[in-house]
């Protein structure tokens, strides 16, 4: 099977700092791959690079063999890529409805209402439309967040670290959800909660120091002996 | 901003339908003095569609005002052009003024962005200055009789002039009103709201502005060539920068963001300088304390006050 999105020696320094260091990743079609590591790994940088907020120094990035690497960020969601921000990046003072619409809209759909209010349902926001987004309690924003990735539509969706200060029953529902959304949609999350990586991901990638640390199935990464060293077992 | 159903349609038809009425009960030289504010209006609104709807905070506008009043004036007196092809030309030359000053200053942002603008409308108003032979320079020149003329009514006359004045006000606001409930409105506003945000949902932040600038010179273009045709003047003061801050002072007083607050801006702030003129020669002193004012107790202005209390659907 082809990847969907491969990357090959993708590297951004900053300065001395190493942040990505000629990574060769691929993403399948279909699988929900998670991005773990410590703090300070490099993970965000990456999925900064795939969808476009950064551009790369140097190395090549291909979304179903074509080379995206100097594509802007804009033009890189209307192929397909849609980014969740780590922190919470909404329109505060625009209400729920007009939020996702404006993701809705930037496809050039035809029929705004039926599927705004349909990503609206998915995420269990219904009822909630008028309401100014600023107005919502954090978990309700998280949803919208991810609200506004899933009414892009996407091929690819990464989650930056979506499960960030939401409560334990909410984080059930947001896995249930996420699992929900393949094989059509293939998504790359970036999480620290070690439960909801071994619960969700099909593959699992390990960064460590801009560098790829290990690669493979959950498993494998259980028993990887330098990803314990680094990761861990720490 | 999509909400309130009918009820925006209907309010901004009844200020039109009692603007059409003002020119009975009102004397002529207030009917006259009105048909200015609606041109000076149309001009806010345009300012208003890029500073309060898109966040552009330009302090160039007076140079797409110009661009509009030289486009409609210099082909009526070099080549005698009437009302009509001299009003789309004013139109036409405030868009594209407006696009090719986008082209260059887009590429900055807030106070970078306000500091090129006015730097592109002080080499405008020079550049009047400068071909002082054709455009009058700081004297200007009175538009010929023979173009002010629009399917056989003098413009020059009250009742036409007041019309004429009424309905591009009124397409004006309209228009505005559609822009803003529609897709693009929206996106306007997100662009004001969370630029990066908006980039992450596939808007390119360079085109949307661009249109949205463009957009808004068509209407100071539109107030321009109005201002020229109806009142018969066009003149290198209309360049200068107090042109480009009058525009934000209205939106300001009025309500940025709100499509009346506009009207209701210029309404207000030309009345009150009326007014002031009458006891004073300090009449800036009232423009100023009623500047202190609004920053202190409404600083959303007229209208976004109100929105925000009590009228939640105003538009």
């Amino acid at each position: 099977m082809a990847a969907l999105i491969e990357t090959r020696g993708l590297t951004l320094h900053f300065g001395g700092l190493k942040a990505v260091d000629g990574v060769d990743f691929a993403l399948q079609s279909g699988e929900i791959h998670a991005l773990i590591g410590p703090n300070g790994a490099g993970k965000t940088t990456f999925v900064s690079l795939l969808s476009g907020r950064r551009m790369a120094q140097s190395g090549t990035i291909l979304l179903d063999g074509e080379d995206i690497t100097r594509l802007p960020a804009h033009a890189r969601v209307r192929k397909g890529i849609a980014y969740t921000f780590q922190i919470t990046s909404i329109f505060p003072r625009l209400t729920v409805f007009d939020n996702v619409a404006l993701a809705v809209q930037s496809q050039g759909a035809r029929d705004l209402l039926d599927r705004t209010r349909a990503a609206l349902a998915r995420v269990g926001l219904e009822g909630l439309e008028a309401q100014e987004a600023q107005a919502l309690s954090y978990g309700h924003q998280r949803l919208l967040e991810l609200a506004m990735g899933l009414a892009l539509n996407p091929r690819v969706l990464i989650l930056d670290e979506p499960t960030q200060g939401l409560a334990a029953s909410e984080i059930d529902s947001f896995i249930r959800l996420v699992e929900s959304l393949v094989p059509e949609t293939t998504v790359l999350l970036i999480e620290h909660n070690m439960e909801v990586v071994m619960d969700l991901a099909t593959r699992i990638t390990v960064l460590n120091f801009g560098q790829v640390l290990a690669s493979g199935t959950p498993s494998e990464i259980r028993a990887d002996p330098a990803v314990q060293e680094a990761y861990l077992g720490a | 901003m999509t909400g309130g159903g009918v009820k925006p349609w209907a309010l901004h038809l009844a200020l039109i339908a009692v603007l059409l009425t003002a020119q009975f009960w009102l004397s002529p030289y207030h009917a006259t003095n009105l048909a200015r504010i609606m041109v000076l209006a149309v001009f806010a609104m345009g300012y208003n569609l890029a500073f309060g709807y898109t966040g552009l905070l330009s302090l160039g506008h007076a140079l797409l005002l110009a661009a509009g009043m030289y486009a409609a004036g210099l082909p009526a007196q070099l080549w005698g052009w009437g009302a009509g092809p001299a009003f789309i030309a004013g139109v036409a030359g405030g868009g594209l003024m407006a696009a090719a000053l986008g082209l260059l200053a887009l590429r900055t942002a807030g106070v970078s962005f306000m500091i090129v603008t006015l730097m592109f409308a002080q080499a405008g108003y020079l550049t009047l200055l400068y071909f002082a032979p054709v455009t009058g320079g700081d004297d200007g020149f009175a538009v010929a009789a023979a173009s002010r003329r629009l399917l056989g009514f003098d413009l020059s006359t009250d009742t036409p002039r007041f019309l004429a004045a009424l309905l591009i006000f009124a397409a004006g606001l309209l228009i505005s009103l559609a822009l803003i409930r529609s897709p693009f409105g929206r996106t306007m506003v997100a662009m004001r709201e969370n630029e990066e945000r908006s980039r992450m949902l596939g808007y390119n932040p360079f085109t949307v502005k661009l249109a949205a600038l463009t957009i808004s010179g068509l209407y100071s273009g539109a107030a321009g060539a109005a201002y020229a045709l109806l009142f018969g003047y066009v003149g290198a003061s209309f360049a200068t920068i107090q042109y480009s801050i009058l525009p934000m002072l209205y939106v300001l007083l009025g309500g940025a963001g709100t499509t009346l607050g506009p009207f209701l801006g210029a309404l207000v702030m030309f009345t009150l300088i009326e007014v002031a003129t009458g006891l004073t020669s300090a009449y800036l002193f009232f423009v100023g304390a009623a500047l202190v004012a609004l920053v202190l107790f409404a600083p959303k202005g007229i209208l976004g006050t109100i929105r925000e209390r009590w009228v939640r659907w105003l538009p």
